[in-house]
């Protein structure tokens, strides 16, 4: 059944970059809208616009039943959920599918098997993909983790099975610091968490953040090669590009042939994403998790490949099967996107909402501004700073690379501060330009660039006055 | 005795508690040290302390938790 009317519950540059696919597939939008969007850029661009609550997320874009009362009511036929609010949550996609509605993404089955870092675990295993060495499951007695750890070998990380977000975490780096700091772990989950229980995962150092794009009908599945987003922020990524400056040919094709046996064993349908930790000294990789929906850094994917992922993902949600062979997606040129967040990377990344009192927006061949902004345009404080991203193609990385310096240059966006400034350092570092970093390359980095990050530039208006 | 706001320094959700299953941060008619923290500002998903800033008591809170406040709003009202 072709789509006809799509609500985009989303808010935001995705909101825009789903609406726009929507137009080009000649199917009406109802943009969905919280109090504080009311004068968003998507309600303006959208064919109707449905207010459906208060500035909370909890209250709005989290709310399920006021958004499936917004489709019914606008008579829309199918519900985009972007990424981020509901876009991984099986309940409200078998929801959505329950009133009769068709979720823009796998099913709802996907979302929970993938959700469940366990079986996702176990599915990988099964479909050959490898994961990081380590336990299983929780182990219950220092014996048995120094059994496993003689296997997998060091460093390994001791985490405690019911902590979380960095909590509880230690490093080993040989048999006598592992027999040291297992008892203090296992005491410290005690008091900590009540549970002593501990996981132990093989440490992957100076690991790459590398991940494959799929696509899938529900039958085939076919992969729109790999991105890298190394450059991590606090685990947020903040540069991303395509291809990988650090894969071999021969590791890319094992790599993404990987993530297509697993996305197809489990059926998947709609775009999605798998990532991967890579340790380009041993061009080894290891399965982390995979997201099943549109991710943030698409673009970089449609630049290089020529391939529409929000218009694919809706046609196939329309029922259409899978329109590209494997071996008709093909990688032209090097795409890079940085992410220009309402941050402001003078004073630790201070989020600044507030009034876009002028904005310029870069052009010419190969430039590409996702973004949610327009002039006047007041940035609420109640979600994330993504303001809008910068993609750049060129024939080559240096190019794009210089591309992308060049595009830093022409944007302006006033009255509030941005990450731009530490783009620009970016495109100016050695190490950055040879792609020579890891996961955890950027931190460190930011602590030693510091001066480089202030902003100091004129404001427009300045440069045009006479 | 003189009666003075406390004003949220951001834009954004104010919260009465550290967690939500904490208990607040202070209740009306608490005593209140110039370092205390009354409440949390989420502005852009990171999270601010807001400090009373002076001491005194608190007569009352103007704003409720979750309550979606301006830069500049009146979110206690405090004796000194």
């Amino acid at each position: 059944m072709a789509i006809k009317k799509l609500l985009i519950a989303n808010r935001g540059e995705i909101a825009v970059r789903i609406i726009r696919a929507a137009r080009e597939l000649g199917i009406a939008t109802v943009q969905v809208h919280s109090k504080a969007d009311k004068d968003s850029l998507a309600v303006r661009l959208a064919d109707e616009a449905v207010d459906i609550g208060p500035p909370q997320a909890s209250k709005s874009y989290l709310n399920q039943a006021a958004i499936l009362a917004a489709a019914q009511s606008s008579g829309a036929d199918a519900i985009h959920p972007g990424y981020g609010f509901l876009a991984e949550n099986a309940e409200f996609a078998a929801a959505t599918e329950a009133a009769g509605l068709i979720f823009v993404g796998p099913t709802a089955h996907s979302i929970r098997l993938m959700g469940d870092k366990v079986a996702a675990r176990e599915a990988a295993a099964s479909a050959g993909v490898p994961t990081v060495p380590g336990s299983q499951g929780r182990l219950e007695s220092a014996d048995a983790a120094f059994a496993l750890v003689e296997r997998t070998g060091f460093p390994v990380m001791i985490k405690a099975a019911a902590g979380g977000g960095g909590r509880g975490i230690r490093i080993a780096r040989s048999a006598e610091e592992f027999h040291h700091l297992m008892p203090q772990a296992q005491a410290e989950a005690l008091a900590a968490f009540g549970d002593g229980g501990l996981y132990v995962e093989k440490l992957v150092e100076g690991a790459r953040h590398i991940e494959v794009q799929v696509l899938g009908d529900g039958h085939n599945v076919i992969h729109c090669f790999e991105r890298e987003c190394s450059l991590q922020r606090r685990r947020q990524k903040v540069w991303e590009e395509a291809p990988s400056p650090s894969l071999t040919q021969a590791v890319r094709e094992k790599l993404c042939t990987s993530a297509v046996a697993l996305a197809r064993a489990v059926n998947y349908r709609g775009a999605g994403t798998l990532e991967y930790l890579y340790d380009d000294t041993t061009g080894a990789f290891y399965f982390l998790e995979m997201n099943t929906r549109i991710q943030v850094e698409h673009p970089v994917t449609e630049m290089v490949t020529g391939i529409d992922l929000v218009r694919e993902m809706i046609r196939i949600a329309g029922g259409e099967p899978l329109r590209f062979r494997q071996d008709e997606v093909r990688v032209t040129g090097h795409a890079i996107e940085v992410r220009i967040n309402a941050e402001d990377p003078a004073r630790n990344f201070l989020p600044n909402p507030g009034t876009v009192s002028a904005l310029g927006v870069p052009g010419g061949d190969g430039v590409r501004f996702d973004s949610m902004l327009y002039q006047g345009y007041t940035v609420p404080p109640f979600y994330d700073s993504l303001l809008g991203k910068l993609i750049v193609h060129d024939r080559d990385r240096p190019g794009a690379i210089r591309k992308l310096e060049r595009a830093l240059a022409e944007l302006h966006v006033e009255g509030i501060f941005t990450t731009k400034p530490l783009h620009q350092a970016l495109t100016r570092d050695a190490d950055v330009k040879a792609g020579r970093f890891h996961t955890a390359w950027l931190e460190p980095w930011l602590e030693s660039h510091a001066a480089a990050l202030a902003t100091d530039e004129p404001p427009l208006a300045a440069k045009v006055a006479p | 005795m003189a009666t003075q706001q406390i004003f949220s320094p951001l834009p954004g959700i104010f919260y009465r508690k550290p967690a939500p299953d904490k208990p607040v941060y202070k209740n009306d008619g608490d005593v209140v040290a110039d370092n205390d923290t009354i409440g949390l500002i989420e502005v852009m998903k990171s999270f601010n302390e807001v400090k009373a800033g002076i001491a005194g008591k608190i007569i009352r809170f103007l704003a409720e938790n979750e309550d979606a406040v301006m830069a500049g709003q009146p979110i206690a009202e405090i004796d000194v």
